[in-house]
């Protein structure tokens, strides 16, 4: 991955400082640019599906009215809101259909490939992640030695699996509710109203506190990770966050396969300028619930 | 009948005739009748001895008259009983041949009461004066011929007597010329009034000649008090036939008016004009021009230096151009030099306009004005004095389009209406204006459109809260029904009724979703989306469960695309489900939710609209799926929280050794190089 347009970035490498972080050194890459885009994809539409769908939920609310009209009307909303269903069910898809190639380069069957110690499934070390980052947090003993992937990335991106079928599921019932009732009751449609609003809401929630905090505001990464956007970590953060990975890399001698050049700064701004986009507005969104259900709940 | 005149009787030898024998016999008889009689008085026979001769001639101020008596008609006439000495007084006694001067007949010696009213009246004042136009008894009634009044021959037979008085007052007669006589073309008028047309083309011998309403003796002038004809005394003479007259009039005077107030009234003649009568009004200026005189001027004012100028221009122009000042004014006496000094009660409109004055003074308008509240309006407030005009007149304060202006003058916001008015309705006009009626009534110029009146009636406004009141709850629905027909018609079947439904509770009317003053266009947002609150003021728990829907969350962000109450319920045809005519009945319920679900069937139909995850007993399923879910984010965010907040404060410790360990390796960087081996970590 190593950028042979090396001597154009130097000199804006030069102009373009803005980063304490020493630019010229390699840096490791984190994340493939598929997954980084679908991540994007993720995002955007996440939000997208979010502040369209609690226009509706929230619909007793100031904000929501106005929400709902700065997106052209409930119906206008709705229109949005199932295109970026439809992205978000692309890109899931995409991601599926990645892992399986992935899955075929690797001439492995699903449950080699699945049960692989890097892969996202669990497996026993994120159990005894999960007990000694416990013990960490009670100040009864060091920190974890984290690995390629942590407990909590790993139950993020099953929630997602769980979300998509969950809220897709609904989402469709909700979107076909003529066609759904020759099959199902009536009141099917009004379950899935619930479930569908209220996994959101745990989805929501979740992704803009839980998720937020994992990634961007935790002390050692505040304000913001932007490594799902560039894909690469400085090399001396990774060797502190991720120990047991560099630890394994190091020894099998990979690890220079993954060490790339760093993005120039403008591209660097670019992703931080989305990154606060994002950001910001997941915390509003978070500041519009928690207004909703404690002081404007009906 | 005090002429002494002279007359000379001339006696002419008979001339012989085919009957000689005849008369000698008859002569004979007649000789001995005298001889016989001689001794006891004048007989008739004596008389007629000579009178009877068709040629006998005398003489009578110095005039040469025929003194025939026809002896025929005599004995038919009413008198033929009585002596001729009875009425030729002055010959009783008297030798034969009698003296010349004969006076005339008299008749005081009977008829001493019609020879009284006659000295009183008219003709016999005039006669007294020896005028030679003036009638005398025989003038009228013929002297030996006299018939009863009921006999069809007589001179003063009903039929006859618009002749017999036409003879004097005809068009262009002396008598007509030479008196002022207020009347022109009377018998002309007379003859194609109804009473004339009665009497002349259809023999009614019933029907009033002029003698049934002037009197046959005692003929005075209407301005003279004692006259059958004066303004205090005509209605007394009308009643003589049209006894009941009042109860035909009940609708314009009331009753007991003719009774106790009758100064106050109109007579008979302001509307039916005298020698005019019929069964429509005339027109007439009676004492008009008389009031102008004065009135007409500019600079008139009263004591109090109020103008009492009258524009007759405008006048000229009102409604009530037709009718004359003295019948508002009453009171006139026009027998006074200032006939307009019997004027002491102000215009009291009731005097024709009965009935609502009635309504008016049951109004709150009419009771306010009873207790003398300077606040309360009066029949000229609205309507004008002079210039009244009608309410069909562009011009009138109380045509159509100008009545909101109208009520506005008190009723606007700060005007004195409103300033005395505690209830809940302010900015009745501005409200009124921006609604769908005063919107068509201002701006469409639709006149038929309701207009303040129409629901507070003109003048019968009461306040809501009385039952009488046309805006009362319980009249609201009738109210808006005199336009609203076919809404009153599904409203009175719906459950809304209260012809339907018996209950204590309030039933909604017509104003509780339409508002009172600023009904809404039904079609346009602001109504749609206010409904469900209107709806929702009885129906709290439905209208709550709506809004945990989709369509009640649509509502709420403001939309009207998407199904409110009355899209499912229908608006005023809304009957129980259990109906099957209702619009929710398990028969047309696929076919409402079709109006928008093109594709909607049985089972779409099962959705609930109104439901709520509150309720396991009515919604289990809701009610545990919301459980649930509920349980599984509190559990989330309690686990997550959990991790997250034991993490802060070992993040923010890691941070700091973070940052020492990277900055200790950007100096052990300058010196040892990239790739020096990272801090040691404690293994697991």
């Amino acid at each position: 991955m190593k950028s042979n347009k090396e001597n154009i970035f130097e000199a804006a490498v030069e102009s373009f400082k803005v980063n304490t972080m020493v630019q010229e050194e390699p840096q490791f890459q984190r994340f493939s640019r598929l997954n980084r885009v679908l991540h994007v994809l993720m995002i955007i539409s996440f939000i997208s599906l979010a502040l369209t769908g609690m226009t509706l939920k929230f619909s007793y609310t100031g904000w929501a009215v106005i929400l709902s009209h700065l997106f052209g009307g409930f119906e206008t909303a709705g229109y949005i809101h199932r295109f970026f269903a439809v992205v978000m069910v692309g890109a899931f898809t995409t991601h599926i259909i990645s892992i399986s190639k992935m899955k075929n380069k690797e001439h492995k069957t699903w449950k080699t490939f699945i049960f692989s110690p890097d892969s996202m499934m669990f497996n026993k070390a994120d159990l005894h992640d999960l007990v000694d980052s416990i013990k960490w947090f009670l100040g009864m003993g060091e920190r974890p030695q984290y690995g390629r992937w942590t407990y909590w990335e790993k139950f993020d991106y099953f929630a997602v699996f769980w979300g998509i079928f969950v809220i897709g599921s609904t989402g469709i019932t909700l979107w076909f509710p003529e066609l759904l009732t020759i099959f199902l009751p009536g009141w099917v449609i009004n379950i899935a109203t619930i479930i569908h609003s209220d996994e959101a809401l745990l989805a929501t929630g979740f992704i803009f506190t839980v998720h937020f905090f994992n990634t961007h505001l935790r002390p050692e990464k505040f304000p913001m990770d932007i490594v799902i956007f560039s894909g690469r970590i400085p090399l001396e953060e990774f060797k502190l966050d991720r120990p047991a990975e560099y630890k394994e890399l190091l020894e099998s001698g990979e690890i220079e396969k993954y060490l790339v050049e760093p993005y120039p700064p403008i591209v660097i701004r670019a992703i931080k300028v989305f990154g606060w986009i994002a950001l910001s507005t997941g915390f509003s969104i978070v500041v519009w619930i928690i207004y909703a259900m404690i002081f404007a709940y009906r | 009948m005090e002429a002494n005149d002279r007359d000379s009787v001339k006696r002419e030898s008979k001339k012989s005739s085919s009957s000689l024998l005849l008369l000698r016999v008859f002569l004979l008889i007649y000789l001995s009748f005298i001889a016989s009689a001689a001794a006891l008085a004048q007989e008739n026979s004596d008389c007629l001895g000579c009178h009877d001769d068709k040629t006998l001639q005398g003489k009578r101020n110095g005039k040469t008259i025929s003194v025939f008596v026809d002896e025929k008609k005599l004995a038919l006439s009413v008198h033929a009983g009585v002596n001729c000495i009875a009425c030729h007084a002055d010959l009783k006694g008297s030798d034969f041949p009698h003296k010349e001067d004969v006076a005339k007949a008299q008749c005081t010696a009977c008829h001493k009461e019609e020879n009284k009213q006659y000295g009183e009246g008219l003709h016999g004042k005039a006669f007294a004066l020896s005028d030679k136009l003036a009638p005398a008894c025989q003038t009228c009634h013929g002297s030996h011929d006299i018939l009863p009044v009921n006999d069809p021959r007589s001179a003063v037979a009903p039929l006859k007597i618009p002749y017999l008085c036409g003879s004097c007052h005809h068009e262009g007669s002396p008598v007509q010329l030479q008196y002022h006589i207020p009347q022109d073309s009377i018998l002309e008028n007379y003859s194609e009034s109804i009473h004339g047309e009665a009497l002349l083309k259809k023999g009614l011998t019933v029907a009033p000649t002029c003698a049934s309403c002037h009197s046959p003796h005692r003929v005075l002038p209407h301005t003279d008090p004692r006259s059958t004809i004066a303004r205090i005394n005509i209605a007394s003479t009308c009643t003589k036939c049209h006894a009941a007259i009042e109860t035909v009039h009940r609708k314009i005077i009331r009753g007991e008016l003719w009774e106790k107030k009758a100064n106050v009234l109109p007579v008979c003649v302001d509307c039916h004009q005298p020698h005019k009568v019929r069964k429509v009004f005339y027109e007439q200026g009676m004492a008009d021009q008389d009031c102008l005189r004065c009135h007409g001027r500019e600079d008139l004012r009263s004591s109090t230096g109020k103008s009492l100028f009258v524009n007759v221009n405008e006048l000229a122009g009102s409604r009530h151009s037709k009718i004359a000042c003295s019948q508002c004014h009453s009171g006139v006496n026009p027998s006074k030099l200032r006939p307009c000094e019997g004027i002491t009660a102000e215009v009291d409109c009731s005097v024709c306009h009965a009935e609502i004055v009635d309504q008016y003074k049951k109004s709150i308008h009419g009771q306010l004005f009873a207790k003398n509240d300077p606040n309360a309006p009066s029949c000229s407030d609205c309507h004008g004095s002079h210039g009244v005009l009608g309410r069909k007149d562009p011009n009138s304060p109380t045509f159509a389009i100008n009545i909101p202006n109208l009520c506005a003058k008190c009723h606007r916001e700060g005007k004195k209406a409103a300033i005395r008015y505690t209830g809940t309705e302010h900015n009745i006009i501005e409200k009124y204006t921006e609604s769908i009626h005063g919107r068509g009534l201002m701006k469409s110029g639709l006149t038929v459109i309701a207009t303040c009146t129409d629901c507070h009636t003109a003048h019968h406004e009461l306040p809501h809260t009385d039952p009488e009141s046309s805006v009362n709850r319980n009249n609201v629905s009738a109210t808006c029904g005199a336009c609203h027909f076919g809404i009153q018609e599904q409203f009175d079947k719906s459950v809304h009724s209260p012809k339907v439904t018996k209950t204590d509770k309030q039933l909604p009317v017509c104003n509780d979703c339409h508002t009172a003053h600023r009904i809404r266009r039904t079609d346009q947002d602001a109504f749609k989306l206010n409904i469900m609150e209107q709806c929702g003021r009885c129906h709290s728990e439905i209208a709550k469960t709506y809004f945990d829907t989709y369509h009640g969350k649509v509502s709420q962000l403001g939309y009207t695309k998407t199904a409110k109450c009355y899209d499912c319920h229908g608006a005023h045809d809304i009957l129980p489900v259990t109906d099957p005519a209702s619009h929710l009945s398990h028969q047309n319920i696929v076919q409402t939710c079709k109006k928008c679900h093109t594709g909607a069937n049985r089972q779409f139909a099962g959705y609930f609209t109104h439901a709520t995850h509150h309720d396991p007993n009515k919604y289990p399923w809701l009610y545990w799926t919301f459980f649930g879910m509920t349980g599984l984010l509190v559990g989330t965010f309690v686990l997550a929280g959990i991790h997250t907040l034991l993490w802060l404060p070992r993040s923010i410790q890691y941070r700091k050794e973070l940052k020492r360990r990277l900055s200790r390796k950007d100096e052990d960087a300058g010196s040892s190089g990239e790739e020096s081996p990272p801090p040691a970590e404690k293994q697991r």
